[in-house]
Parts: C-alpha cells; structure tokens; sequence
C-alpha cells in the first residue's frame, strides 16, 4: 500500500517503492480479483439451485411440474445407472452425438464451400442470392417432419435436419467472408503471375476460413439442436427420443437430466472447437474475438 | 530500337529493353454504379527507360493509382496503351510487382511465407525459394523474424517484409502506390534510404506514386505532374541530382534540390488548388 507521509513543510512525501514490493503488490491485487469473481460465480449457483431447491419443498413452486434439483441429480443417477428403455445412456448419448456431427460436417463443407463459390462469382451470386434469401426465411426446422416421412426414423433425417441448419450459419459467413477479402492482396498475388486457382488457394480460401471458423461456434450449437428435435418428431433411440417420453409420462427431472447431458456435450464440443479455431488462427493478434473472454 | 544493335551485349540489352515502359494516349474511363461515365485518366503519354525512377505527382484522385493499374496489367485501358519492353500490355504483365500504401501481406502466412510468395508462384521448388527467401529478408535486415506473423511486426518492419517481398522476383518493373504514406517520418526516410539502396543493386524501372515532393525529388531520375482529374501529364522535371543520392536526409538541404522542388510545386500548384475547388465545390 501507498502511504503519504506528511513532512514539516506540508508537502507529501511518498516513500519510494522498490520494483519488487511493486510487483508483488500487483500480484495480490490480481489474486484478489479473481477469488471475488469465483466467490461472485459460486454465489449465483448457489442462490440459483438453493432457491428453486428452496422453494419447491416449501411448495411455492409445483416440483411436479418445475422439477427439483435434487431429483434431477437422481434421475441422472439412474439414466447411468439403470439406463432407460431404448438401451443404456451412453449408447443414446452417441446416437445423438453421431448425428450431430455427420450433420455438422456436412452442414459445413456445403456451406463453406457454396459460401466460397457464390462469394466469388458474381453472377451466380446474384441468380442465387433471393433464393437462398427465401429458404433461409422459412422456419426449416419444420422441415424434420418431412425428413422423417420421406425417409424413416434412422438416423439419417436427423443428420439431414441438423445439415440444413448447420448449412446456413456457415454458408452465410462463407459468403461474407469471400466478400471481406483484401483486394489489395489479390490485386498483389495477380501481379506476381497467380492463376485464378491459386488466387482461392492463397488468398480468397484462408482469408474467408477466419468467418467461417467464427461461424462454427454457432453452427455446432445449431447441429445439436437439429439432431435433438428430429429425434424428439420420432426415433428409435437417442437424447430427444428420451426427452419427449419424459414428457409423456410427466417426468420433468428426467428432461432437465438430459439437458444437463446436452449442455455438457455441448460444452466439450465447444472446447474442442476452441482448440481448433486456436490452432487454425494462431496467426490472429490476440484479443479479436470477444466471444472468448466470456 | 535501332541503335542499340551497337551494344555489347546482346543479352543485356535484351533485358534492359524489356524494362522500357511507353504509354500512349491512354486513357481509362469507369462506368459508375449510377450510370454515368467517369474520365479517370486521359490521354497521358510517358516514357520510362530502363533502370529509370520515375515519380508521379499529382492531386488527390488525378488518376495515379489509375495509371500503374494500366501498367501492371490488372486493367485493360479504355483507349491507347502501354508496352513494356515491345509487347503491348493485355493481361498481367510479366516481371511487375506492386507495393501498395496498405502494406499488402497475407496475415496467415509467416514473414517468411509471405516472402517465398513470389518465387512459390513461379513455380520455383520450395527449398530454392525458402533459402531466396531467406537471403532476402537478411539483405532488409529482418534476419531472425522469419517465423513472426506480420501483426507482430511494426510498421516499417512489414514495409521491409513487403519490400523483400516485391523486389525478390528480380522484377524488371517496380510499381509503387505511395508505399511509404503511412509511414512516420523517420521510418520514412529510413525506408527511402534502402529503398534507394536495393533499387541501385537491382535497377528494375520504377512507377513511383507519392505525394510528398522532397520523397519525389530525393529518389527520382524524373518526376512527372499530372493534371487534375481527369489526369494527364502536365509536366516531366528531370532530376539531375547525382547518383548514388546517399542519404536523402542530407540532400534535401542542397541547393539543386530545393530548387527543382520549387519548380516541381510551382508546377503542382495550380492542379491542386483545381482538385481541391472541384472537391470543396461537390461537398458544398
């Protein structure tokens, strides 16, 4: 701490610092920061899960209907325990990650590289563009229903679902990302004697792969979604076939557990894709993306 | 061209030829997006020598950047042409590289990526341009930054990045679109400095556009006036300071140089206070 002595005259007088007690000062500062934010974080856990704990044993809130914490950690202990129905949890657990991921992938490679091909034609851009501008104005994930009539409760509809909306979150930062590439570059790789394809493999591909990689937080959100509510249409097993029987037979705990499920999955794909975007953009000056400091 | 059938030798002055820059009635007109047809640059002619640094100055929006896209192939003139070397320009020009204001290098790609571009798009295998690459970045003085990314470089460290980068193709012509504009003014002079200096190794024909006239006089042979908008060629002031200039910090107080400045913006003047009137008046 900084204390100011006051001298005869009545000036303040500071006594020097060494670098070290600085430094060390600076630390604990630091330290002390980030035990409040942990402090803040549990805080609002607990007053989140005490309170509805709370007040659906005083019965302020129906736990029939609201669940109960306490209950939905029991009902996840009998998801891995005892399994459900349609086979144990793990098994259901990766037929919905399964068709997430196929559908992710797919999603993106045709996004990504329509994005790429309309972003860099003009022509096609403007054929295309009020068209593409439609579909992705009509709700698609009505479309589930179709897959599922048209192609049965595999898991191929469920893939296909989660493909459609993948394909428009990266097609769209494909597009733009195209549209953002420095022409100045271009213009530079075109002087050094670059043909058309080697101007994509250059510059238009790498410099349109940082939108696209922004969009694929997003898009893996919207995989899972996709698997999730065609499951939920009608399957034979997976996450959402589990969710909607819990609706059926009015067992919110057990819907709650497969959403604490999801939201894990989700959260390890998410990492994942963290360490993906890292290592593809270790170019970036740090700091660009807001979404990480959250 | 005839007499130069009395030169030694015969390669030489086949590559010195090749470096000849002639524009001819040039002109280049844009349709803008409303429908009208805008005059860019009209009828400018100009001739750059082999080896020659030519300066082009002129008010904002005369037609510069215009005129090098021309050159450099990247556009198809709407009347008149340029040849370089004897080959009329249609489609990218062979032997050209562009610097631009906004340092032009690749994010992703490392200094030393961004560097091997050219040789890597001329098809020269990949050892032969990382050790081209190599030797170039060491002639800029960047030797040890070859695995940076260029945002960790500073400003006249990625000049340097995209000066090695222009010049390591050994290009004949060297277009230059105010490459040090951005730059503050010590940097300035210190790029200037080794611009000068890899340019009297290299001697490839230079485009150079600027707006500051000590850089035009400093580093040129020639230093050409353009007109406002639309641009052509007002005056050619020939620069017969001596060469090597050495430092172009220390000419800039010499006689000689301040006087063909004066005439150079005397010149200038009457173009840029027009440009600055027609700017003020669309505004108004």
């Amino acid at each position: 701490m900084t204390t100011a002595a006051t001298n005869h005259v009545g000036t303040h007088v500071y006594p020097k610092q060494n670098p070290v007690d600085l430094q060390a000062a600076a630390r604990r500062g630091a330290q002390r920061r980030r035990l409040w934010i942990w402090a803040g974080r549990i805080g609002v856990a607990v007053i989140v899960f005490g309170g509805w704990q709370l007040f659906t044993e005083l019965g302020w809130v129906d736990k029939f209907f609201f669940g109960q914490p306490t209950q939905i950690w029991e009902a996840l202990v009998k998801l891995f325990t005892e399994g459900t129905s349609f086979g144990s949890i793990w098994e259901n657990i990766w037929i919905t990650m399964q068709e997430a991921l196929y559908g992710f992938v797919a999603g993106t490679l045709a996004g990504g590289l329509l994005g790429i091909l309309l972003g860099s034609n003009k022509y096609l851009s403007a054929v295309m563009g009020p068209y593409i501008r439609i579909v992705n104005s009509i709700p698609r994930i009505v479309l589930g229903s179709i897959f599922m009539v048209a192609f049965g409760l595999g898991m191929f509809p469920k893939a296909l679902l989660a493909a459609v909306l993948v394909f428009f979150v990266v097609f769209f930062n494909a597009f733009q990302g195209v549209r953002e590439v420095d022409q100045n570059l271009v213009a530079n790789v075109r002087v050094l004697g670059a043909s058309p394809l080697q101007v994509a493999m250059n510059v238009t591909i790498p410099s349109a792969m940082t939108w696209i990689i922004a969009s694929f937080h997003t898009a893996l959100g919207f995989a899972i979604i996709g698997a999730l509510v065609a499951e939920v249409l009608g399957a034979q097993q997976g996450l959402g076939l589990i969710i909607s029987q819990a609706q059926g037979s009015f067992d919110p705990d057990t819907v709650f557990a497969c959403m604490v499920i999801i939201s894990v999955i989700t959260l390890a794909a998410e990492y994942l894709i963290g360490l993906l975007e890292k290592s593809l953009l270790k170019w970036r000056p740090p700091n660009r993306s807001e979404a990480a400091s959250i | 061209m005839a007499d130069d059938s009395q030169r030694p030798s015969a390669l030489r002055e086949g590559a010195e030829d090749a470096a000849r820059i002639q524009i001819t009635g040039l002109t280049k007109r844009y349709l803008t997006p409303k429908g009208e047809v805008f005059t860019a640059i009209k009828d400018v002619a100009l001739a750059i020598e082999p080896g020659q640094f030519c300066s082009i100055v002129g008010p904002t929006g005369c037609g510069k950047s215009t005129t090098l896209a021309q050159v450099s192939g990247l556009e198809k003139p709407s009347e008149g042409s340029v040849s370089v070397g004897n080959h009329v320009v249609d489609g990218i020009t062979n032997g050209v590289s562009y610097m631009f204001q906004a340092d032009a290098l690749f994010p992703w790609k490392t200094v030393l990526n961004n560097v091997m571009m050219g040789p890597v798009l001329l098809g020269t295998p990949k050892r032969e341009a990382t050790d081209l690459a190599r030797d170039w970045l060491r002639r800029v003085g960047l030797a040890g930054f070859e695995d940076r990314y260029p945002h960790q470089l500073s400003g006249g460290m990625r000049k340097r990045v995209a000066m090695a980068a222009a010049l390591i193709n050994n290009p004949r012509i060297l277009l230059m679109d105010e490459p040090f504009g951005a730059l503050d003014v010590q940097t300035k002079a210190i790029m200037q400095n080794e611009l000068l200096q890899l340019w009297e190794e290299l001697r490839p024909s230079v485009l150079f556009i600027t707006h500051d006239l000590d850089e035009a006089v400093a580093l040129s042979d020639r230093v050409v006036v353009m007109t406002s908008s639309p641009g052509s060629v007002k005056d050619v002031f020939d620069i017969d300071l001596p060469r090597p200039r050495g430092n172009v910090q220390h000419i800039r107080h010499e006689d000689r140089f301040l006087e063909l400045q004066e005439q150079i913006w005397e010149s200038l003047k009457d173009e840029v206070t027009r440009a600055y009137a027609k700017t003020a008046g669309a505004a108004a």
